[in-house]
């Protein structure tokens, strides 16, 4: 088991046809994940990458069964993107786009909200690498070959400092169970504490990875839900020890703007809450490691 | 991105919010001029730079005779203003704005921000204007009004009587605040504001509200859709170093230290820069090249690293994902025989193709410091800086 796709996965490229879209929608497939088609409007009835384009993620969804979709539409219509796809009933979508206007992602969540809970499409991203469970699937853009398959649960807003988590892991023959990138923008679709939900409930995953940076609350609120719901062991790394105040260090969301938004309070505050906090970014692997000796 | 407080002042009016009469000036002769036209017997000449608490920092001149303005403009001009918010470099004043004396008789704060938590727009005010939010919040947070607004909805009329009563107006201000309070959010909405702060908001003698001080930011995002708001941006506010990086595409942040880095992805560029720390050094800024490191890029990126004459030692961190260590890698050896490098470069890659591109570094013959891991990486960097700096006092 993993945590939001398998194997079995259908998946749909929205934005499939661009340069962007073909490149990962190819890396996908060389994965092997089951992508069934993808949808550019305008080229409804072309073939690929030997895979069906629609023109609507409703048709994608009626005619190849899409349940999951991934986004690379240029951030001026890929809100307008992720709400055709919840309202076509795709299950999980995966927003790639960097730069969607704050207020658009406002609207996004507003959107998701109106449908029954148990009918709402999950959301991970915006301006993340996506989601792998390693020797799966993968639905993303990460290189796929650092990550080993295991039974560590990793969540983190930073690409690269995720692969960097994973690398250390593998060295150490540690492997991965899913791996999700929530994104480094300030409303993201999915926080820390919606991953650790699925985590917890995840029978594969034995202790989970949280790699968190300044800016908004989401870390803490997740150190509250682990304490208070799980019954996994929780590590966390939070970067941007040295982030000045009021400054945004490259993510839209990396901006300490309020008490409780520094990583010294972030960590202070996760420790509190019985999490154990890697010391440093290079740590992540070795207190992952520790962990996994106790269980 | 954020404006002047002139521009701000500007925007609002046209959303029929009530500002006091007032205008822009160049020179001391300029605000003389400005101050003739708006009439009457006080003038505020204020400094206009990005940043809050300017009042403390005597960038906001009360003025009662023409001279007075004159003086007050002379003084402003050129200067450099410190406040809490522009850090110790300061920004300079090249803009005054010259307004009518407003006669208060209670200073109340109101505000739009970007509620993350909730994620939708929150209205805040408090009847204790003023003074920084932050101070209140602290001191005194039951003073604090906070209303969230649905976005499909968007502001409904109850909740800007709510926040109305909660400022303490009299019943014979409601639907002036109401309109003001509407407007606000009209030109937050509209225009992509991921705040506007009006602190203070009076009530004049006369029983009128003002904007004294307007403050707005908006969001770096929308700004493909607000041709009108990106030409309002001042370079001359922004720290050069990151103005340079970002029309060419980077992410800059420079800071105080003196350990150039340059790394991609966010998120291992602040790991980067924690361990560095760590191991006793300073970053010297924060930079993300971004994902395709092309040689290209990788130049631009060295050459704006090197710009600053802080830096004694350099660290490059790349973790291969999509692109690969090998490109990297050469993409490094060309800029560095392009650009003649005075201080150590220590370069660690990891990832894909991670041996070609080591070897690559290794038999380029240049002296290239190399490491595995990042811990390593970064203690690296700070031995050589330390190097550096040892050898500096020694010829000294």
């Amino acid at each position: 088991m993993a945590i939001l796709i398998d194997e079995n996965t259908r998946m749909i490229v929205q934005g499939f046809t661009g340069k962007i879209g073909s490149f990962h929608a190819r890396d996908m497939l060389n994965y092997g994940s089951n992508v069934v088609g993808g949808v550019t409007p305008g080229k409804g009835g072309q073939t690929h990458l030997d895979r069906p384009v629609f023109n609507t993620v409703k048709e994608a969804v009626d005619q190849v069964g899409a349940e999951a979709s991934i986004i690379f539409v240029p951030p001026a219509f890929a809100a307008d993107s992720i709400m055709e796809a919840a309202e076509a009933g795709i299950k999980y979508c995966v927003s790639i786009t960097d730069g969607i206007p704050t207020q658009d992602m406002m609207v996004v969540k507003n959107f998701l909200r109106k449908f029954p809970e148990d009918e709402r499409m999950m959301l991970t991203g915006p301006n993340c690498a996506g989601t792998i469970s390693p020797g799966k699937s993968m639905l993303g853009i990460m290189p796929g070959h650092i990550y080993m398959p295991g039974n560590v649960g990793i969540v983190g807003r930073s690409g690269t400092l995720g692969y960097e988590a994973a690398d250390q892991m593998k060295a150490l023959g540690i492997g991965i169970s899913t791996s999700v990138g929530i994104g480094g923008d300030p409303i993201n679709g999915s926080s820390h504490r919606d991953i650790f939900e699925k985590f917890e409930e995840d029978p594969d995953t034995k202790v989970v990875v949280m790699i968190g940076e300044i800016g908004g609350p989401q870390e803490v609120e997740a150190g509250q839900f682990a304490k208070h719901h799980m019954s996994k062991p929780v590590v966390a790394y939070i970067a941007g020890l040295t982030a000045p105040k009021g400054r945004r260090m490259g993510h839209a969301g990396a901006i300490i703007s309020s008490a409780g938004e520094s990583a010294a309070e972030k960590v202070e505050m996760l420790q509190d809450l019985g999490v154990t906090i890697s010391p440093t970014p290079s740590a992540m692997g070795e207190t992952v490691a520790k962990i996994l000796q106790k269980i | 991105m954020d404006i002047h407080e002139y521009q701000a002042k500007h925007l609002l009016s046209k959303y029929d919010i009530k500002i006091a009469d007032g205008g822009l000036a160049y020179s001391p002769e300029d605000a003389v001029q400005r101050a003739r036209e708006i009439g009457g017997e006080v003038w505020a000449v204020k400094a206009q730079i990005h940043s809050g608490a300017r009042g403390k920092a005597g960038g906001i001149k009360i003025c009662k005779t023409h001279d007075e303005v004159s003086a007050a403009a002379d003084e402003l001009l050129g200067k450099r203003l410190r406040t809490h918010q522009t850090g110790p470099a300061g920004k300079v004043c090249l803009r005054l704005y010259v307004e009518a004396g407003t006669s208060i008789a209670k200073e109340l704060y109101f505000s739009f921000l970007v509620d993350r938590a909730h994620e939708r727009i929150v209205m805040v005010g408090s009847a204790e204007g003023g003074m920084e939010i932050e101070e209140l919040a602290e001191s005194k947070p039951e003073a604090i009004k906070k209303i969230h607004i649905e976005p499909a909805v968007g502001l409904c009329d109850f909740q800007a009587r709510e926040m109305a009563f909660a400022l303490g107006l009299d019943a014979t201000q409601i639907s002036q605040a109401v309109k003001l309070i509407k407007g606000c959010y009209r030109a937050m909405r509209d225009r992509d504001a991921n705040m506007l702060e009006i602190n203070p908001l009076v009530v004049t003698t006369s029983g009128e509200l003002v904007v004294l001080d307007a403050k707005m930011g908006f969001d770096d995002n929308a700004l493909f859709r607000q041709q009108k708001i990106s030409e309002l941006r001042d370079k001359t506010q922004e720290d050069p170093r990151e103005t340079a990086a970002a029309d060419r595409g980077l992410s800059y942040v420079g800071l105080d230290g003196d350990i150039g880095c340059m790394i991609n992805g966010a998120g291992l560029a602040m790991a980067t820069m924690d361990m560095i720390k760590l191991a006793g050094g300073e970053p010297a800024n924060f930079l993300d090249v971004g994902g395709g490191a092309s040689p290209e890029r990788t130049e631009k990126a060295f050459r704006m690293v090197l710009a600053d004459d802080n830096v004694k030692a350099m660290l490059v961190n790349i973790f291969a994902g999509i692109n690969r260590c090998d490109w990297i890698a050469e993409g490094v050896v060309q800029a560095v025989k392009k650009i003649d490098m005075k201080v150590p470069l220590i370069v660690r890659l990891s990832g894909t193709n991670v041996e070609e591109g080591q070897r690559i570094i290794k038999e380029s013959g240049l002296p290239i410091i190399t490491a595995s891991t990042l811990a390593e990486a970064a203690e690296k960097a700070v031995e050589a800086r330390n190097d550096v700096v040892a050898r500096e006092a020694s010829v000294a």
